[in-house]
Order: structure tokens, then C-alpha cells, then sequence
């Protein structure tokens, strides 16, 4: 299963110098080649899909998966170019080569535009150079965070940090508290890729099938992980007793504190992958097929999420109000900027009024088996906030804030890590190239506040000095529908829902809502567990 | 080299010394003004000359404080937070509650404070600044219940300060989230002007003290402005001051131009902002992010802070000695969120508010002093086994050259360098002195060198028992450690019987056994033998004067002159003083000779014939009667004939019935195991374990199990930390003890993965059973390896280790042609 282990003569590619990457470019096709010719076109029958299932670095077809990636993702031009001629040869041999599933590196926005902005934007590429050097891979997410590079630079170097940097977690354990995430959202992708990571690292694969084979102290970690996930306003003080407590399988306060930010940064991240249709890899399970197209078109992924075939029809179905909407929008922001009304029962009616709103369908979708074993008590979900007989109290923010509190417990125990969160909060939340679908100079400042703040809504954060009731004038049914979701609920997500809201804005302006969708939840995460940490010290 | 800065300080009450600083400063800016403001003060001071008395006290709120403020007057106290909203009248022992502010059955949000503020002129006046955004002024001259005054709703975001203008009864200014600044004249509705921090957070907004008209404001994103109050379009200056959010300022309130701040970075700096650039003139390091910063009053270096999160403590540092709080007040339990000092003009009483529900006054008299808890002396060590130690000053002078001695002295190997650090002005400022001594240790000298040579070199098994000792007692004398290399010998001779020691010395060219005899007492009296030690002493006298009682061999005599300044004297000396020497009197000596006296001893030796102690050996019962007389002989030779002679007999009467029973081997036991022990003392385990395998049974038994395993474990330890791993393995190997045999069967398992299919192999040997290959075939000849396997752990290829080693002669990339650039370590 494992994506590199052994193969150093991929490492080559990452190089910024051109005549190694050419060496190491020689040096594959040649292995390629030889296997292939070793073959021969004798194995054009039954053997070869039964193979594809057994998978090692030196696997012809492993080989061709990651050239087939390779020439799609890579980075650097002459090395694309270099695999598909490599692949074309090998087709002419006569062994069959794979051929990409699924549709870029996400279900709903088209590969070309996503691809596009690498080659419009310096500071993009060479990110990607970065990553690809770093990691022999470029994965999806980074390719459609491609579009805020500015973000994206934050989001690799925190995530970097917090897994491969300094630390009191062990890399494997790292990996693991990211798959136990992930896996909470059913997010296949981040498993998957976590998965790989974990073995590379060393990881006992006893642990991977299931929570049970993890060993005690991470199965504690269990209980915590589920109650962020959904529910993070009930994370207390005695939680937090519970995994410090002197004994055996004791956590200490600096690894609790690294594991609660890998929690919350993967919880949000699934969020992420779910809400802009992240697909998987091509070099991983259900990335490529080597079937001929003819033969069936199915993707693993696609119908865990209940949507097989994109349709995309539907989104063009109501362009003509299209217009209308965006200026609609526009000019509610600049009446609420002249009138301030009073503000003080807003966040109650808002809050009530965001259980009404349903979180997409509510039939409970059986999460796919591979996934489901790295999580128990599937049934717990989100509930909405302050429901009746529940009185749990509001999280007021000025009491307990990211800048003041947050920031300070994080960097005390968990060096740097403060900084970097911080760093990337800012730049979410100041994020804005000052344009609204077709129109330049807008000042989107109260739009994207009022998502921060209904997503912390949601969570139960509340801010005395702001008016709940911007929100209903801002965002719309659809769009609430689709960031509780995504929020909440994100295996719910389907093409239409995100078709569906904001019609008319470009997909980088989708990006960039989910960008803020993820860093806001993961912010009320942080806020409720730090918290209950602080309880906890004092 | 480690810096251990270590202040001490006489902890002088720094007067009101200032005014003439004052004068000095003096700046031609808005005299009239200034005049003005200091009349004001002065009017102040008058006002609160009635003196202010209390304790240290507390009372409970009902709910967290956010703030507090003192009435001018500094007889009443107002809190404010979320829930709470009170005023407080300070009496001699408690808090007694005056007046609740939160009125109504729903206090709407405006009640709910982020900061509160008393006015200093006007006793009815107090302003909040509310959550939601609001600012509300407060008038206690009301007669309703709701003492609400005006409300302005300016501001978008959370008001997180309110200032009122020190002189200026209309005056009340603000600072938002929102990143504006507004400055209110209560006389109308409405701001008379706003101020913007171009969208940055403003954190903290305060009036200068003296200058009428600035105000400085600190911001979240770690900047400092300073505005002038008429020019609401610009900020007059701009510096940045911390890392990050700069939580709150406070203007020195005698001195004008001195401003503190205090941030997120964990740092309270006080700025110099009467030169062109904000100057930092004092940085004082704290342990939690500053909340909240307030100078002392009367005390010009003085200032408290307190912290936003995880620490409790208030603190009052001394600016000038930024390393250590001056007093400290640990009643909080909870994060202190208010400070304030009760009176302008009374640094003795300090009030603060916390998370706890609290509210507390704080005499000052009964804060802790960390200082006299503190260690007055600092010792670390350097990477390299530098030693640094750092010490007041009057402690270090005091003991004088005397007390510093045992430090330089202490180690025969380390050459003591003195130097007093040079003293930092502001140190001396404060009074603050230390020395600072660096002891720099000679690198040569500290290396273990001579653990892994000897290591290396030692035989432990394999040979005859006295060949084994020579060897190791050569190995010993080549590396220059006289001492082991003579109980080598010793050991030799006392275990050896007789007859094998004959053939065993004659094997070996180890003629040096009288040479080695003259040492034999030196390093038994030094090792510090108990009474035992004299046994081997007269021993060796005995043997030593039998060789020169020998007439048989006229070339030995020879020889032995040349040694016989050495060995006659050595004898003598420790024989007849009787007293034990200590090395540092006789080591000192023999190192620096050792290089030159090193060749003198080995010629002899090589020329040495053996056959000396093959004829003295056998023939030990014929020259017992010589050996009677020998103390006279040897009195003769040297020059010690006065020394007593009955002692010396008597110890030859004991030895001698001993050494003609021919001791067994037995007889030393005791001895020897306390020999190891003393070497295993001494830290020298390695010669302990040593002895231990090469004796073997001789005398395994005497020495209990658990000491062994210990002295097995910890050399063992020592080995594998100098990577001297097919050493330790010998010595596990050779261990009688099974805990430590046990120690070679653990982690054997070598697992492999085949090289063609990265699969784990089982061990059906060279076949991998996925891919029917052979898995280890050499790279370079492509046969299968049998025997010596080498191979890259980056690819995994690998080969004959000869061919290996050939091919990375002429390429450093992979044989196989993977492209790797392979590894071998």
C-alpha cells in the first residue's frame, strides 16, 4: 500500500535542477520500459487487473499509476511531458496503461481551471515546486487551495510543522490522531492518504484496523476526538482530567495540546475536502483504473456520497436570476453599513433559526466499511446547539478569545505551532481580493464575517458586538444550507448543493468560502478544547 | 561557555529623585500647559496627603471582574465585568459593598463592562466600555437607581478601553476592535473626533500625564501610535513595540517621556520617546503574555504587571533588574484581570480584581520577595566540560583566593581562567554585581581516549592467565596509567603458583617484574589499601631486595642500578613514613616525567633477561634466608638507616612465613575484591569488569552477583556509548552471570525484504516465496551472496562486501543502476 517506500529513484523529480530531473526522468523509463518489455503484450488478458490489486513500489503497474500522476500533477512541464511519452510507449509495447477516473482533483470544479492557475500565478508554481520537493507528491487539496496562494503557503507550512517538525507526538501517532479525524467525517480521502503516511512512517498496520488495535492511551483519545467532531461545546474540564490523570496510559499537557490541534485541523480539513469535492489521487485506490473505458465508470468515492454521475445540466438551469442575486447581495451589505440597529436578541434568534436549518438530507448514509473501523459510535453526530432540556451555556468571545487566550496557551506548550495557527487565522479571515463575482473594488469584510460568525454561531460562540441579524440578510437559504453542512455534516455534501448556492461566483470564490468555513471550525474547536484545558490548569 | 547572569541587588528604596531629572529634561513643549498640569498634580498630591492605612484584604464578587478603578480619593473602588458592576468602599479591614450599578431585571449588554475607569477630577463621574460595543458614562450624583448617564454607540465592535483626560473634566476617550479610537466630549452627544489605527485592533488607550494634549495607543498587531489630540487625521508617531498584540501602556507619571508597554510576547518594555526614535530603554521577560501594566507610584523604576492567561501572580518589578520580580503577590487563584495602585501617591497599597471572583487589596509589605529566595550562586557546565559559576560578588571577594582555589585546583586536569564579567551599566545602576568565573577544561586531557584504546586492546580470554596480565598490564603502562598496569602484574603474581609463573614470564618478555615491584608500593599506598596493602608492600620489598641480593647475574645488576634510584627510594619512602601519601604528591611527579622516564623503563626491559626470575622463582625457600636480611641491605643502599628497623622487621616476619607456605591464591581474595571495588569506585569500571573476566573463578565467588551484573551492565553501557560494539559483545559473551549472557540472545532477528518485490521475506533462505528470486544476489557479480551481505538501506541493493567496497571505490551511485546514490555507514 505503501506510495515511495523503497523507491528512490523517484526522488529525483522533486529537484529544481533540470538535468537531475532528467537523469532520474532516463533512469525510470528505462526500469519502466525493461518491465514493460518484459511482459510484452502477452499480458494484455485476465492477469493484469488481478495484479493492480497487489501494490509495491516495483509493480509495473504501481509504476504506471504514478506516471500516470505524474504527468497530470506534476509541477514541472518536462517531466508531464517526459511521462506521457513514457506511457505512450509502453501502450505501444502493448501493456495496458491506466487512465484517470473521476474528474481533477475535485468533483465540482473542472480540471482545467484548477490547473490553469498554476500557470497564471508565479507565486503558485512555485509553492507547488515546493511541496512536490518536499513530498514527491501534490495532492488535491493543494492543487484547489492553488487558488489563494497566499493561504496555501500558511496551510503547508502549518501542516508541515505539525507533522513532520519537532513535537512531543511520535510521527506515526501524528498520522494516526489524523486518520482518527478524518475518519470521523468518513472522509476517505484524508484516510486514505494518511494511511499511506503512516505505514512510510512506520506505523503498526495492526493499528489500522480499528480503534482497537490502537493502543490505549489513543483509544482514550477516542471519546475526545467525537465530541470535537460534533459537538465541541460539551468538551469539559473532566474530559481533559480524564486523559491527564496520573496513570499508565496518561497523556501529558504538550502532547494533548499537539493532539487537540491535529483533531481540530483534520475535523476542519474533512470539512475542506468534502465541500469542494476533493477526489482521490490518481496513484491511490480508486485514483485510476486500467479497465478500457467501455467497461464500467464507477468511482468508490462517488457513490458513498450518493452522486455517480455529475450532472451539469442542472447548474446552468437557473443562470438567468443569476445577476440579480449578486447585486441583491450587494446592496443589502451597503444598507446594513448605514443603518446600525440594535443588536442585543439577535444571536438567540439566530440561533434558534439556524436549527431550522436542515443539514442537507437527513438520511443517515451507511458510511462505507473501509472507513468506519477507524471510529466507533457511529451513530454520534451534530446536534444542534442549545436544544431544548440541554442549557448549555453560551461561549461568550470576549471571555475566551483565540487572540488573547488561545494563542497563549498553544505557544506555551506547543512552541511555534501558536504563532503559525495564528498566522493562518489572520490571513483566513483578512483574505479578499475585492471583487463579488463580476464586480471589482467590493468590500467583502461584513460578508465574510458574517460567515465566520454563523459558523461560530452554530458552535455556540457568540460576539457581543455583533449584529446576528446581518447574517439572515446576507446569506441566503441555499448558502446556510450548504455551510452547515459542510460544517457539520460534511459527508452530506453533494454536487448540488454546491452548485446551487452563490450561482453566479467563480469557483475560487467558492474555494475561498470553504476556506473560511474550514479555518472557522477549526478555530471554534480550539476554542471550546483550549479552554476546557485552561479549566483544567487552573 | 555558559552566561550565568545572577543579580543581586541592595534593594534601595529608589526615593522621589526625579525632579531633577525633571529640570534636566526639561522641554520648551507647551510650558504653559505643563505648568498647568503640574500645578494639578501638586493640587492632587495635597488632596491625598491624608494618610492611607489598611491591610492586606479581600472580598468575594458574584461573579469574575473584567476592571477596576479607584476613586480619586482612593476611598472607593469600582469593579466591573460581564456580570458584575460595583462599587466598594475601602475601610481599615474589608471591602463594605456601596452601590450596584447593574440595575433592571435583563441588563441589556451595555452592562456588560470590558473596562471601567473612574474620573480623577470628578467623584460622580465613571466611564465603561461595553462588550457589545458601547461606551456609557456613569453619574453617582443621580438620583434614580439606574445611574446611567450618556450612551454612545459609536463604535462597531467590542470597546476595549476608555480613558479620561487626567485634567480635562469633558474629555473621554476610547479604543475598539474595530480599529478606531474616538474621543467624546460629554458636554455634547456625540464624538468630537475619531481617530483611525487604519483597521488594526486597538488594545489600550492612555493619556499622557504631562502632556496635555498626547495620547498613546497600542494596537493588536504589536504597533505603538502617539496622537496628538487636535490632529485626529494622522498619528504624530508610529513605532512597533512588540511581537504580536501590544495588550496595554501606561505613561511613567513623573517622567514624561517614559511610556511601558506590555504584550502577547511575554515582555513589558519601557520606551524613551523624547528622542526622535522610541528608544527601549528597559525590557523586563516575564512567563505569561501582559495583560495589564501599571507604574508604581513614588517609586521611579517600579511598575506591576499582570498576566492574561495561566499565571496568577501579580508582579512588581524593578525595571532596572529585569531578571527577577522585586515583589511578588500570589493571591489570585484565578487569572488577574485588573490592577491598580490605590493612591497616586502611595506606592504601598495595591488593588486588583481577578477571574476568581476576588477583589483584593494588597499592602505591600506582605508581598514575597523572590530575591531572598533566590540562589546567590549559579554553577553549570559548558558542552565541552567548561565550568562556569557565577556568584555575588561580596561572596566571591570575601573568600578571596583561598575560596577559589579548590575550583581551579580541584581537578589536576583543568586549567582555572578567572575574569570578572564586565559590568553592565545599568547594572551597576542598580546595584546588581556578580562575578562570573569560567574554568575551561584542557580538551586533550578530558578525552576517554585512553577508555577505548584500552578497550580496544585489552585480552580478556584466550590465553594463558599471566599472559593475559602482562599483556593488559603493558597495554595499561603504554597509555600511561602506571597504576592499572601494576595491578595487572600484582594480579599476575598473586595468582600465578609458581611453577606457571616461571614459564608464563618466560614466554612473555615481561622482564620488567622488578621494575614494575618498585612501582608495586607506590600505587598500593596511593590506592589507599587498607592493612593488606602493607602484606604486598613487604612483598614486594622482599622480592625486590632478593634481585638485588642475586649475585648470579651480573648484567641484572647493571640494570638494576638504573632503577635502583627509582625503586630503593620509592620503598623506602612509603615503607618506613608509614604514612599513606596522597597522589597529588606523587602523581604530579610521575606525569611530568612519565615521557621522558617512559623510554628509560622500556629499554631496560627489552634487555631485561628473563631468566632472573626463573632462577629466583624455584629456588624461593634457598633465599629466604637472605630475604631475612635483606631490610639491611636495602637500608644500606638507600639512605634511610635511621629509620626504624623493627618495623621493617616486623613486617618481613609477617610476610615471610606467608610466602613460604606459597600463599594460595585464595589468601588474596579479600584483597582484590577490594581492589575492583575501589576501582569500580573510582569510576574506572572498566578495570573492575576486566579483572573480573580474566581471573574468572579465581574470584568470581567473592564478589556478591547483583555488584557484578551492576559493574557488567554499566560497562557494557559505557562500551556501546563509544561504539565499541564487538567489544561489549565480548564482554557479554564472557560474563559468567546469566542476566548478562541473556543480553546477546535479545533482538537477533534480522528482517529483510526481498530486493525484487519490497516484500518481507520468511526465511526459507535466498528464495523469495512471492517472487520466486533469488533475493540476495550480488550486485555487482549477480550471484547469490552467501555469507557477508552488504547492502544500501535507501534501495536496498547490495552485494559481496568486497565488491561493494570495490565499486564505491570507482562510482558512488548504485550497482544495480536504480539511480541511487547508495549509503554504507
Amino acid at each position: 500500500m505503501d506510495v515511495s517506500e523503497g523507491a528512490g529513484m523517484w526522488d529525483g523529480l522533486g529537484s529544481r535542477d533540470i538535468r537531475s530531473r532528467e537523469m532520474s526522468m532516463e533512469n525510470i523509463s528505462q526500469e519502466v520500459l525493461r518491465r514493460a518489455e518484459k511482459i510484452g503484450p502477452i499480458s494484455k488478458d485476465v492477469l493484469q487487473p488481478l495484479r493492480s490489486s497487489v501494490r509495491s513500489p516495483d509493480d509495473l503497474n504501481w509504476m504506471l499509476a504514478r506516471l500516470l500522476m505524474l504527468s497530470r500533477r506534476c509541477p514541472y512541464a518536462d517531466v508531464r511531458d517526459k511521462c506521457l511519452s513514457v506511457l505512450q510507449n509502453v501502450q505501444d509495447i502493448g501493456v495496458q496503461i491506466p487512465r484517470t477516473l473521476g474528474h481533477g482533483p475535485s468533483r465540482f470544479i473542472p480540471e482545467k481551471e484548477i490547473l490553469q492557475v498554476s500557470k497564471v500565478n508565479d507565486k503558485t508554481q512555485a509553492i507547488f515546486e515546493d511541496t512536490f520537493a518536499a513530498l514527491g507528491r501534490l495532492d488535491n487539496i493543494s492543487l484547489v487551495m492553488g487558488f489563494h496562494p497566499q493561504y496555501l503557503e500558511s496551510f503547508l507550512r502549518t501542516q508541515h510543522y505539525l507533522l513532520q517538525m519537532d513535537g512531543p507526538l511520535s510521527l506515526h501517532c501524528r498520522h494516526y490522531i489524523g486518520i482518527m479525524a478524518a475518519a470521523r467525517h468518513q472522509c476517505s480521502y484524508l484516510v486514505n492518504l494518511h494511511v499511506n503516511d503512516f505505514l512510510q512512517v512506520g506505523g503498526d498496520s495492526k493499528w489500522l484496523n480499528g480503534l482497537e488495535g490502537a493502543p490505549q492511551k489513543l483509544q482514550h483519545l477516542g471519546e475526545l476526538n467525537k465530541i470535537l467532531a460534533h459537538r465541541p461545546w460539551l468538551v469539559t474540564k473532566a474530559h481533559i482530567k480524564q486523559l491527564l490523570k496520573a496513570e499508565e496510559h496518561s497523556w501529558s499537557l504538550a502532547e494533548l495540546i499537539h493532539a487537540v490541534v491535529l483533531l481540530t485541523h483534520y475535523h476542519s480539513l474533512a470539512s475542506f475536502t468534502f465541500g469542494c469535492g476533493i477526489s482521490p489521487e490518481i496513484h491511490c485506490d480508486g485514483g485510476h483504473i486500467f479497465q478500457p473505458p467501455s467497461v464500467s465508470n464507477y468511482c468508490a468515492c462517488d457513490i458513498a456520497n450518493g452522486n455517480g454521475t455529475p450532472d451539469e445540466i442542472q447548474g446552468k438551469h437557473a443562470l438567468t436570476d443569476a445577476p440579480c442575486e449578486v447585486e441583491a447581495l450587494m446592496e443589502k451589505m451597503k444598507l446594513l453599513q448605514e443603518c446600525q440597529e440594535e443588536m442585543a436578541t439577535r444571536f438567540e434568534r439566530e440561533k434558534t433559526e439556524s436549527m431550522l436549518v436542515a443539514a442537507a438530507e437527513e438520511e443517515d448514509s451507511v458510511p462505507t466499511r473501509d472507513v468506519s473501523r477507524h471510529f466507533e459510535d457511529t451513530s454520534y453526530g451534530y446536534k444542534d446547539f442549545s436544544r431544548r432540556g440541554e442549557h448549555v451555556p453560551t461561549f461568550r468571545a470576549q471571555d475566551y478569545s483565540w487572540e488573547d487566550h488561545g494563542y497563549s496557551l498553544v505557544n506555551r506548550l506547543y512552541p511555534d505551532v501558536g504563532q503559525l495557527l495564528d498566522e493562518k487565522f489572520q490571513i483566513t479571515y483578512n483574505l479578499t481580493y475585492n471583487t463579488m463575482a463580476m464586480h471589482q473594488d467590493v468590500d467583502t469584510s461584513m460578508l465574510r464575517r458574517a460567515i465566520w460568525n454563523y459558523i461560530h454561531c452554530m458552535f455556540g460562540i457568540r460576539y457581543d458586538d455583533y449584529d446576528y441579524g446581518e447574517i439572515n440578510q446576507l446569506l441566503d437559504r441555499s448558502f446556510k444550507v450548504y455551510i452547515k453542512t459542510v460544517v457539520c455534516s460534511p459527508e452530506k455534501i453533494t454536487k448540488r448543493m454546491y452548485d446551487s448556492f452563490w450561482r453566479e461566483f467563480k469557483h475560487s470564490e467558492k474555494v475561498h468560502v470553504n476556506l473560511l468555513l474550514m479555518e472557522a471550525r477549526m478555530q471554534a474547536e480550539l476554542l471550546y478544547a483550549l479552554r476546557a484545558i485552561t479549566g483544567y490548569m487552573t | 561557555m555558559v552566561k550565568l547572569l545572577l543579580a543581586h541587588q541592595k534593594a534601595k528604596a529608589v526615593g522621589p529623585q526625579d525632579s531633577e531629572d525633571q529640570a534636566t529634561r526639561g522641554h520648551s513643549y507647551q510650558c504653559s500647559l505643563q505648568q498647568k498640569m503640574e500645578k494639578m498634580a501638586r493640587v492632587t498630591t495635597a488632596l491625598g496627603s491624608n494618610t492611607i492605612s489598611g491591610c492586606t484584604m479581600f472580598c468575594h464578587l458574584d461573579a469574575p471582574a473584567n476592571a477596576i478603578s479607584v476613586c480619586r480619593d482612593a476611598a472607593q473602588v469600582v469593579v466591573a465585568g460581564r456580570n458584575i458592576f460595583k462599587i466598594y468602599a475601602l475601610e481599615e479591614e474589608q471591602f463594605v459593598e456601596k452601590l450596584n450599578l447593574r440595575v433592571g431585571r435583563k441588563p441589556s449588554l451595555n452592562f456588560s463592562c470590558a473596562d471601567v475607569m473612574w474620573h480623577q477630577m470628578d467623584e460622580n463621574l465613571l466611564a465603561t466600555a461595553a462588550t457589545n460595543g458601547a461606551v456609557v458614562t456613569w453619574n453617582l450624583g443621580k438620583p434614580s437607581r439606574n445611574k446611567q448617564d450618556q450612551l454612545f454607540t459609536e463604535h462597531k465592535r467590542t470597546v476595549n478601553k476608555v480613558c479620561f483626560h487626567p485634567t480635562e473634566v469633558y474629555m473621554l476617550l476610547s479604543g475598539s476592535q474595530d480599529g478606531y479610537m474616538k474621543c467624546f466630549d460629554l458636554r455634547k452627544k456625540g464624538s468630537a473626533s475619531t481617530f483611525s489605527g487604519q483597521s488594526e485592533s486597538v488594545r489600550d488607550v492612555q493619556f499622557s500625564i504631562r502632556d496635555y494634549f498626547t495620547f498613546a495607543a497600542s494596537f493588536e498587531n504589536g504597533n505603538v501610535q502617539l496622537w496628538d489630540i487636535r490632529r485626529p487625521d494622522r498619528y504624530e508617531r508610529m513605532f512597533t513595540a512588540h511581537n504580536g498584540p501590544v495588550f496595554c501602556c501606561d505613561w511613567h507619571p513623573e517622567d514624561r517621556g517614559w511610556l511601558a508597554t506590555g504584550g502577547r510576547d511575554k515582555m513589558v518594555k519601557v520606551w524613551d520617546i523624547t528622542t526622535n526614535r522610541a528608544k527601549e530603554i528597559h525590557c523586563v521577560q516575564t512567563i505569561a503574555s501582559v495583560a495589564r501594566v501599571k507604574w508604581r507610584p513614588e517609586r521611579k523604576y517600579h511598575l506591576a504587571t499582570c498576566s492574561m492567561m495561566v499565571d496568577h501572580n501579580i508582579y512588581v518589578w524593578d525595571v532596572r533588574r529585569p531578571f527577577i520580580p522585586f515583589a511578588t503577590f500570589e493571591e489570585h487563584k484565578d487569572v488577574t484581570t485588573g490592577i491598580v495602585w490605590r493612591h497616586l501617591h502611595d506606592p504601598g497599597f495595591l488593588l486588583s480584581g481577578s477571574k476568581d471572583s476576588t477583589l483584593y487589596q494588597h499592602k505591600f509589605k506582605d508581598a514575597s520577595r523572590p530575591v531572598d529566595k533566590a540562589n546567590p550562586e549559579g554553577l553549570c557546565f559548558g558542552l565541552f566540560g567548561d565550568l562556569a559559576f557565577a556568584a555575588k560578588e561580596s561572596l566571591i571577594s570575601g573568600g578571596g583566593d583561598s575560596n577559589r582555589k579548590p575550583y581551579g585546583g580541584g581537578g589536576d586536569r583543568r586549567y582555572p581562567i578567572f575574569f570578572f564579567k564586565k559590568p553592565d551599566l545599568t547594572e551597576q545602576f542598580a546595584h546588581v554585581s556578580s562575578a562570573l568565573s569560567v574554568f575551561e577544561t584542557d580538551l586533550e586531557s578530558s578525552r576517554m581516549d585512553w577508555f577505548v584504546k584500552t578497550a580496544r586492546r585489552y585480552l580478556l580470554s584466550g590465553k594463558p592467565f599471566g599472559e593475559l596480565c602482562d599483556h593488559n598490564a603493558k597495554v595499561a603502562k603504554e597509555l600511561n596509567r602506571p597504576q592499572v598496569a601494576t595491578t595487572w602484574t600484582m594480579l599476575r603474581i598473586m595468582y600465578s603458583d609458581p611453577g606457571s609463573l616461571t614459564t608464563a614470564t618466560g614466554i612473555s618478555k615481561g622482564g620488567s617484574i622488578p621494575l614494575m615491584n618498585s612501582f608495586n608500593m607506590k600505587e598500593i599506598a596511593a590506592g589507599g589499601l587498607g592493612s593488606e596493602g602493607r602484606l604486598d608492600r613487604a612483598k614486594g620489598e622482599t622480592r625486590q631486595d632478593s634481585t638485588h641480593l642475586d649475585p648470579g647475574n651480573s648484567l641484572l645488576n647493571n640494570n638494576d642500578e638504573n632503577e635502583e634510584t627509582e625503586g630503593s627510594e620509592g620503598p623506602a619512602d612509603y615503607l618506613f613514613g608509614d604514612a599513606e601519601l596522597e597522589d597529588d604528591d606523587l602523581y604530579p611527579m610521575e606525569n611530568e616525567n612519565a615521557t621522558a622516564e617512559e623510554a628509560e623503563y622500556i629499554l631496560p626491559q627489552e634487555a631485561f633477561p628473563l631468566r632472573h626470575e626463573i632462577m629466583d622463582n624455584p629456588s624461593v625457600p634457598e633465599h629466604l634466608q637472605d630475604k631475612v636480611d635483606s631490610p639491611h641491605v636495602s637500608g644500606n643502599e638507600a639512605e634511610t638507616v635511621c629509620l626504624t628497623p623493627i618495623k621493617s622487621f616486623s613486617l618481613i616476619s609477617i610476610s615471610q612465613p606467608l610466602y613460604e607456605s606459597h600463599l594460595p591464591a585464595s589468601f588474596f581474595s579479600p584483597v582484590v575484591r577490594e581492589m575492583l571495588q575501589h576501582y569500580a569506585e573510582a569510576g574506572d569500571v572498566q578495570m573492575a569488569v576486566s579483572v573480573l573476566i580474566v581471573l574468572g573463578d579465581r574470584i568470581r565467588k567473592e564478589v556478591d552477583e547483583v555488584t557484578q551484573e551492576h559493574w557488567y551492565t554499566s560497562y557494557i553501557d559505557l562500551l556501546q556509548r563509544f561504539k565499541l560494539w564487538n567489544v561489549s559483545n565480548e564482554v557479554i559473551k564472557l560474563s559468567t552471570s546469566s542476566a548478562i549472557n541473556c543480553l546477546n540472545q535479545t533482538s537477533t532477528t534480522l528482517h529483510i525484504n526481498c530486493s525484487n518485490c519490497k516484500r518481507p521475506m520468511s526465511n526459507k533462505g535466498w528464495i523469495c516465496d512471492r517472487c520466486h528470486q533469488c533475493a540476495s544476489i550480488c550486485a555487482v557479480c549477480h550471484h547469490v551472496v552467501k555469507g557477508l551481505f552488504v547492502w544500501c538501506q535507501g534501495c536496498s541493493h547490495g552485494g559481496h562486501l568486497e565488491h561493494i567496497m570495490n565499486w564505491l571505490k570507482s562510482s558512488s551511485h548504485c550497482p544495480a543502476g536504480c539511480g541511487h546514490l547508495c549509503e554504507y555507514t
